[in-house]
């Protein structure tokens, strides 16, 4: 397990701080490091239930039940693509074909030279327009493959 | 003098573009040297308009779209700011018919509004409803509910008058009112237009429940996919806390009430009434074995409010309009009005808010102008990925509970998605079997294990191996899913799949092997 650098470790430690004595704190305490630093590092868990007086096992535990929480860094870019049923029945299938084509990666899974992170998701609550995509927290509508390639080169050229 | 233009800051209009619109239109305004007041409102629902920009005119609102980037130059040289003629032009946007067949109580202001103004939500009748219930007996006002015929809006459709009675019945030093705002159904986005376009009626409607059952504090759990709505709420909340409508004297009743948004963390079984307030309380999401109830021992082991988003957005309406006008509306058993969210494969997709009692060919084909694709409509799948996939033979059944439970189907978060003829359905019968087992909480074993186990088997179907024994096997694990497990994801995973197999067998058979 990598370790946190000091600098990691100070802000896990100001976060904790923060939400201490709110009721409940431990999924708050989970977004706030994920916004800080991209993900939840494997050794920020330790120092969290710690200070929440929590054992190692929940704060793990409840940081993998949830999909939102990544345990590893993304890709600099991270592409989600609605899966569900109203973006199916718009081709959803046939556009993530075109994504994973195009990034070169599967779902679930990060470029080699660590440019995308593709990823399902479950509704965006975009479905009369669909199929919806969000691209680096953006929502996108009635996306094609075209549309698509557009779309990557925009946020591409934007970092 | 300055023209109000809207142009919404809704998450499906900023989708297509509504974003650079917005700011086209105050750059060529500017360019022009005139003046516009651009105004951020919600989505009005028409979302195959969207962009839908509004100009207020002498002759009320007129609706342009859907409107792109490189239109914006064209509709100011045809004079859009006073309603002026334009191929996108559609006139009136009342007079529309989209709009103008709707009944408008929950959505009334969304759209309208601008989200962010506590003074024009008042201007538009905000907080008429808590202002009555301020003058009422906490009983008064539950009676109030219980008479208008409201049932829980988020599915289960149980009867929110007796939720709140047996609420206020405890006695507690602690009450809450949470709201599940875990809109995580694909086909719906009620909730989210409401949360992002009239986000007032909602802390309105919490506090109403607040002063009801006499809690002092209230949850509203927001799924993470739903950003926009985060700002909006947290931006409303503010606004609504600056204005005293929430805090320690609400509205100057000497009354309390505070209200903040926890986030989800992308897991459907969050929107099971249970495993959200387990995720509330900062834990995994594990559905809880009921008895007790929520509303006896709930959020932190006390009595607890749990709905919906429209149904307390609903609440609002009622105890500003009245019980009686609310309960005016419906059939049977189903009371008042349902927003129903046309997706999917669907001309006109949105939000159509109509009494219940229409029929699903009328939203189709009236509203929704038949499929996207111009294919015929082979089926609708109704109320989510828990939700039947319904045949064209039973689209002249109406939008009521217990309608639409008599052919097999249901209701849910009023979700209408919509498949043309190109669909297999046994491949969507895979679906809803793979969600089941990525979103499985993983306490009950029918649900944890039998979904895997139907993904298997269905695999095999869809490779051409032993189809007729294999189908079977699937029936049989179908109804041991809906026999033993927890709560309603395992427990309803299975109707989609029962309702693909009823309908659509030939899908099943003879398969071949690719």
């Amino acid at each position: 397990m990598e370790s946190l650098s000091p600098a990691e470790s100070a802000l896990v430690r100001r976060i904790v701080a923060d939400h201490q004595g709110r009721p409940g704190p431990l999924l708050e305490v989970l977004h706030a490091i994920q916004a800080a630093l991209g993900f939840v590092p494997p050794a920020a868990v330790p120092v969290v239930a710690e200070a929440l007086n929590l054992s190692r096992a929940e704060v793990h535990g409840v940081v993998t039940f949830y999909h939102f929480f990544r345990r590893t860094r993304a890709g600099a870019h991270i592409v989600s693509l609605c899966q569900a049923e109203a973006c199916q029945s718009m081709g959803a299938d046939a556009l993530a074909a075109h994504v994973s084509k195009r990034l070169g990666v599967a779902f679930h899974e990060t470029s080699v030279d660590g440019r995308f992170t593709l990823e399902p998701i479950y509704c965006l609550g975009n479905c009369a327009c669909s199929p919806a995509a969000m691209i680096d927290g953006r929502l996108y509508g009635r996306v094609t493959a075209e549309s698509f390639d557009a779309l990557v080169a925009q946020h591409e050229s934007a970092s | 003098m300055s023209t109000s233009v809207y142009v919404p800051k809704d998450a499906g209009a900023l989708s297509l573009g509504a974003g650079e619109v917005a700011a086209e239109i105050v750059a060529e305004a500017g360019r022009r040297k005139l003046s516009v007041n651009l105004v951020r409102n919600g989505s009005r629902g028409a979302y195959w308009l969207e962009p839908m920009v509004e100009v207020e005119t002498s002759a009320g609102r007129c609706a342009y779209g859907p409107v792109t980037v490189a239109d914006v130059a064209g509709l100011f040289a045809a004079d859009f700011l006073n309603g002026g003629a334009h191929p996108l032009a559609h006139g009136a946007t009342d007079a529309m018919p989209w709009f103008a067949n709707q009944q408008r109580l929950t959505f009334e202001r969304v759209g309208i509004v601008d989200p962010t103004s506590v003074a024009d939500y008042l201007r538009h009748g905000g907080y008429q409803g808590l202002s009555k219930a301020l003058a009422m007996a906490p009983g008064e006002i539950v009676q109030a509910v219980t008479t208008a015929g409201l049932r829980g809006r988020g599915g289960a459709a149980f009867p929110t008058g007796i939720k709140w009675k047996t609420v206020m019945d405890q006695k507690a030093g602690q009450k809450y009112v949470t709201c599940n705002a875990d809109e995580g159904d694909s086909g719906t986005f009620a909730d989210r237009m409401l949360m992002e376009g009239d986000p007032l009626t909602l802390i309105e409607g919490m506090t109403i429940a607040g002063i009801a059952v006499g809690a002092t504090q209230g949850y509203i759990y927001l799924r993470a996919e739903y950003p926009h709505a985060y700002a909006a709420l947290n931006t409303a909340i503010a606004a609504a806390k600056q204005a005293q409508y929430l805090g320690a004297n609400v509205a100057g009743s000497g009354r309390r009430f505070e209200l903040e948004v926890r986030l989800g963390a992308g897991a459907y079984i969050c929107g099971e009434e249970t495993s959200m307030l387990e995720s509330l309380e900062g834990r995994r999401g594990e559905v809880r074995v009921r008895p007790p109830l929520p509303a006896i021992k709930g959020l932190f082991g006390q009595p607890t409010v749990v709905n919906n988003v429209v149904t307390l957005c609903s609440v609002t309406w009622i105890l500003a309009h009245g019980a009686q006008a609310y309960a005016g509306f419906g059939m049977g058993k189903s009371r008042g009005t349902l927003p129903i969210q046309l997706a999917g494969n669907i001309k006109r997709g949105g939000l159509v808010e109509r009494a219940f009692g229409l029929t699903l060919r009328e939203l189709l084909y009236d509203y929704g102008g038949g499929s996207a694709s111009g294919r015929p409509i082979r089926t609708v799948q109704v109320g989510g990925p828990l939700g039947a996939y319904v045949p064209p033979a039973h689209f002249d059944t109406a939008v009521d509970y217990e309608a639409l439970t008599a052919v097999g189907a249901l209701l849910g978060h009023g979700g209408i998605v919509v498949f043309d003829d190109s669909v297999d359905m046994a491949r969507m019968a895979r679906y809803a079997m793979e969600f089941c087992a990525i979103e499985s909480c993983g306490k009950c074993t029918p649900c944890r294990i039998g979904s895997t186990r139907a993904v298997e088997v269905l695999d095999r179907i869809l490779a051409g191996v032993d189809g007729e024994r294999n189908v079977q096997l699937l029936e049989e694990l179908c109804e041991t899913m809906v026999q033993g497990s927890l709560c309603g994801l395992g427990g309803m995973a299975p109707f989609p799949v029962q309702s693909a197999l009823k309908h659509f067998r030939e899908d099943f058979r003879a398969r071949r092997v690719s």
